[in-house]
């Protein structure tokens, strides 16, 4: 039994939008409303390819304008050099507000994942300095480039992510949120998550950054690099907190897949060098991107723990 | 059919990275939602969706994988794969909407799962308010459930055109033609009777895959499409026609003394270069002097796209504002009667002041009256005087501002909004404007504002009624000494004129409401002067006060 005759009269009028253009269109509008909304927002920038795609469409949002908000980097300690001379630069020709926020103390008592394991070192480095940062600051929303397509908890985000005072996510109790009116309306101490990537897949933020010649990191793009290879991982020579064993540490020509801090990101195997080649492997690849993370896979359910007690 | 599937199975070294982009560039996006009873299959149903249409990455399938007790082969548990939450892992139940992604080689796709218990209605309304397409899902074993009833009924009401009904688990009832046909009978009746949407009915079991992306080997009977196929050919961007443009304006954008853009999304239509636009509430008009945006200016833009629009002339518009076709401007009231799906676990209150949010511009508002609930077991319409968690009414609200609107019916965009509570700050209710319902309701602006005005003989009443009428405002002339229907009238952006009606009361009267921001205005009555005159001064003075618009100066 079908009707679907009855469908095919109807017209399309107007000029059809891609999908592209559509999932731009609706993160611009998320940009200006929180901008117009908000007393103080912030973008945290985490210098990865979906933070890249969240500030040219900043750009575009508040264009010929500047982007009226700062951005606000979470520094482990631990990033890739890479990561922080991209930033630096990036900020520079841009004409940036770029803040940068460590939890200096607990990198002062010698926090690293090998000592504290991964969850805490996560907890003191990204949590704790997050929800510090943005109190110290008085941010009262904070724009996040994290997408629905990443994680089963991530796929039941709201775009606007209501958080308490102590800055936690109540997954059961989330504020409707219908069309694409949002509630901004908050209590003091109380703050909101912005996510205007939320309908962004993997795919598309690649395809963006190809189609708007967006500068990336050139960790993404496949070199020899030093690694430490150990049966499937490849683990880059770098603040590693690995001990090597004879022959393991090779020369590798490998790229990573999502940036992270060095001793907890691993590489992968791989010959693209351009972003159609990153395209056409990760479609050929079918593993998910944060499957080479190795702190989503702490424990069951890990993502959401860290999200509810703050983290993005 | 094809799908991403083929594309995935080719190694990376002959696979053709240009032509895989520029079909990729090309499609389009179709948002659904799921909805459905609990245990109807939902979760396994887009499980399979994925996984047939090879969008599950291997390492998610690693880990939903497991065998079950008295079981050699280990099993896929599709439901999990889409069922992200502890607590909903733990308990086996949807709580909340879960958003997935996958496409073909035509489109893709963006699927709100949403959850089946009555209590989580308001994450169901918050799955469907955007999407194309609605799936409701039906267990061939148990028909239609309320569930089904309510889902279906909110997708009709938040406007989807698109139904379709998935009869599932036909595995349990031997893949019965008798089955499905009684279910499809009786759903397609219920459709009808409260909506235009489209319905298609599919036979399917989600278990096993049939009808889902691959045509069932077990259901000969059917010759209609799979589900995936339906999801492909169905329209994703039907534009409601011919609709006038409108843009809410959400930020002005000033880099320097030069620039001055209004940003925003259209919400409808179509704006071009050189057309003519009407700001609201201002009602001035000027023309489009250029539309930009950070890629290049552009000719013409459509809906939804995010744009700024530069005017030829130097106008008053800020936040809230809209822009809108000059020709076919949105309606305004500040009384509309609207539906709305009470979301709150505290029940609307009738007079209370609620924040309502539409478009861009948040403003004070009360619901003065509930003039219905709908019942949706019967779909009868039943007598109440509130509306509680999950209930579906139509209201009368009032607003401190006018609203530039349309019926949702003929434009989702410009005819819905929320409200929200001033003190707990929840989102209460999602709303469905139908109509304006104030005497002057009709298309274009309002030039004047509401004003009590108190004139002592029926001759000068006269005078100044015709003066007023023909300044095309609304007027009303009472000699009800009645404070309540004064406000009632002015609420409706009336000017009122009290006939021979004391000047204490009229001044009493409205002491006792502070903070009202109507103008009242005597005409004192000195016998020996020329009436003429005076009249001419009180309506300048009118001018001058803002109740009457200000001599047009033409531009
Ligand atoms: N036999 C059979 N069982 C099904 C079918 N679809 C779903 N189920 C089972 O029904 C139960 C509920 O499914 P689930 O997807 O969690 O339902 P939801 O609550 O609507 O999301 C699970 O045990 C599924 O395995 C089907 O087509 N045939
Ligand atoms: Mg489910």
């Amino acid at each position: 039994m079908t009707t679907l005759a009855t469908n095919k009269h109807e017209t399309i009028s107007g000029p059809r939008l891609t999908h592209l253009q559509l999932l731009e269109a609706e993160s611009i509008q998320i940009f200006r409303e929180v901008a117009s909304e908000f007393q103080k927002p912030v973008m945290l920038y985490s210098i990865g390819k979906d933070s890249s795609v969240m500030l040219r469409l900043a750009q575009k949002a508040f264009y010929p304008g500047l982007i009226p908000f700062p951005l606000l980097h979470v520094d482990t300690g631990y990033k890739f050099h890479e990561m922080i001379e991209f930033r630096d630069t990036l900020a520079k020709d841009l004409g940036l507000n770029l803040l940068v926020w460590r939890n200096e103390q607990a990198l002062a008592d010698g926090a690293n994942p090998v000592r504290l394991g991964t969850q805490r070192c996560c907890g003191l480095l990204k949590t704790t300095a997050l929800l510090d940062g943005l109190r110290e600051h008085g941010f009262d929303a904070a724009f996040g480039g994290a997408r629905r397509d990443e994680e089963k908890s991530r796929a039941k985000e709201r775009i606007f992510s209501f958080r308490d005072r102590a800055g936690q996510w109540d997954p059961k109790n989330q504020r409707p949120e219908i069309w694409n009116l949002y509630n901004s309306r908050i209590s003091p101490g109380e703050s909101i998550r912005v996510f205007p990537l939320s309908n962004w897949t993997e795919l598309d933020i690649w395809h963006y950054i190809l189609l708007e010649d967006i500068p990336i990191v050139p960790l993404y793009f496949a070199k020899e690099r030093r690694m430490i290879v150990r049966g499937d991982s490849l683990i880059p020579v770098e603040q590693s907190f690995v001990q090597t064993l004879p022959g393991e540490e090779q020369w590798v020509k490998s790229r990573l897949r999502s940036l992270g801090c060095s001793p907890c990101t691993g590489a992968i195997r791989s010959d693209a060098d351009t972003i159609p080649k990153i395209i056409a492997e990760l479609v050929s690849f079918r593993s998910s991107e944060r499957a080479n993370r190795v702190i989503d896979h702490d424990q069951d359910g890990s993502m959401e723990i860290k999200k509810r007690e703050g983290y993005f | 059919m094809t799908s991403t599937g083929e594309i995935l199975q080719v190694e990376a070294s002959d696979f053709l990275i240009e032509e895989f982009l520029a079909t990729e560039q090309k499609k389009d996006l179709l948002r659904f939602s799921t909805a459905g009873s609990v245990d109807d299959g939902k979760s396994t149903l887009i499980g399979r969706l994925l996984y047939d249409s090879r969008n599950v990455y291997e390492d998610q399938i690693r880990s939903v994988t497991g065998t079950q007790v008295g079981q050699k082969q280990p099993t896929i548990d599709f439901a999990q794969l889409t069922d992200g939450l502890r607590a909903e892992r733990e308990q086996g139940i949807t709580i909340d909407v879960a958003y997935r992604y996958f496409s073909t080689q035509r489109r893709k796709f963006i699927i709100a799962d949403t959850p089946g218990h009555e209590q989580y209605t308001r994450n169901m309304a918050t799955g469907a308010s955007t999407a194309d397409l609605a799936i409701i899902l039906i267990d061939a074993r148990k028909g239609i459930l309320t569930q089904s009833r309510r889902h279906a009924y909110i997708a009709s009401l938040l406007g989807i055109r698109h139904l379709v009904a998935a009869i599932n688990k036909m595995d349990l009832v031997d893949f019965s033609q008798d089955v499905y046909q009684a279910i499809e009978k009786d759903f397609r009746e219920l459709v009808a009777s409260f909506g235009k949407a489209s319905l298609v009915t599919i036979p399917v079991s989600a278990l096993d895959g049939d009808n889902v992306v691959e045509p069932s080997e077990r259901m000969p009977w059917y010759s209609g499409p799979t589900l995936l196929e339906h999801l492909e050919e169905v329209p994703a961007w039907t534009e409601e026609k011919d609709l006038g443009f409108r843009l809410p304006v959400q930020r002005v954008i000033r880099p320097d003394q030069y620039y001055r853009g209004f940003a925003g999304q259209i919400a409808s239509g179509t704006v071009r270069k050189g057309d003519t636009i009407v700001a609201l509430p201002s009602g001035r008009t000027s023309r489009i002097a250029s539309i930009t945006t950070f890629d290049g200016d552009l000719e013409e833009a459509s809906a939804p796209q995010s744009i700024a629009l530069t005017l030829e002339d130097e106008l008053d518009i800020s936040r809230g504002d809209v822009i809108a076709d000059v020709a076919r401007p949105p309606q305004h009231a500040t009384s509309i009667e609207a539906s709305l799906v009470w979301f709150d676990g505290h029940r609307l209150e009738t007079h209370r002041p609620y924040l309502l949010k539409h478009g861009t511009q948040t403003l004070s508002a009360r619901v003065t009256r509930v003039l219905h609930r709908t019942n949706i077991l019967t779909l009868q319409q039943e007598a109440v005087n509130s509306l509680g968690m999950n209930d579906i009414g139509v209201v009368e609200i009032d607003t401190v501002r006018a609203l530039y609107f349309d019926p949702y019916e003929q434009n989702r965009a410009s005819g819905n909004f929320i409200l929200i509570d001033v003190k707990s700050n929840a989102t209460v209710a999602a709303g469905m404007i139908r109509r304006g319902i104030e005497a002057g309701a009709t298309s274009g602006t309002p030039k004047h504002k509401a004003a009590l005005l108190s004139i002592p003989d029926s001759t000068l009443a006269d005078l100044v009624e015709q003066q007023l009428l023909a300044d095309a405002c609304a007027v009303v002339r009472t000699r009800v000494p009645s404070e309540h229907l004064w406000r009632a009238l002015l609420s409706i952006g009336a000017i009122v004129i009290l006939e021979d009606i004391a000047t204490e009361r009229v001044d009493a009267a409205l002491k006792s409401s502070p903070g009202s921001a109507v103008t009242v205005k005597a005409f004192d009555s000195v016998d020996d002067s020329n009436d003429t005159d005076r009249l001419t001064k009180f309506i300048e003075d009118l001018r001058n006060e803002g109740v009457l618009p200000a001599h047009e100066e033409s531009h």
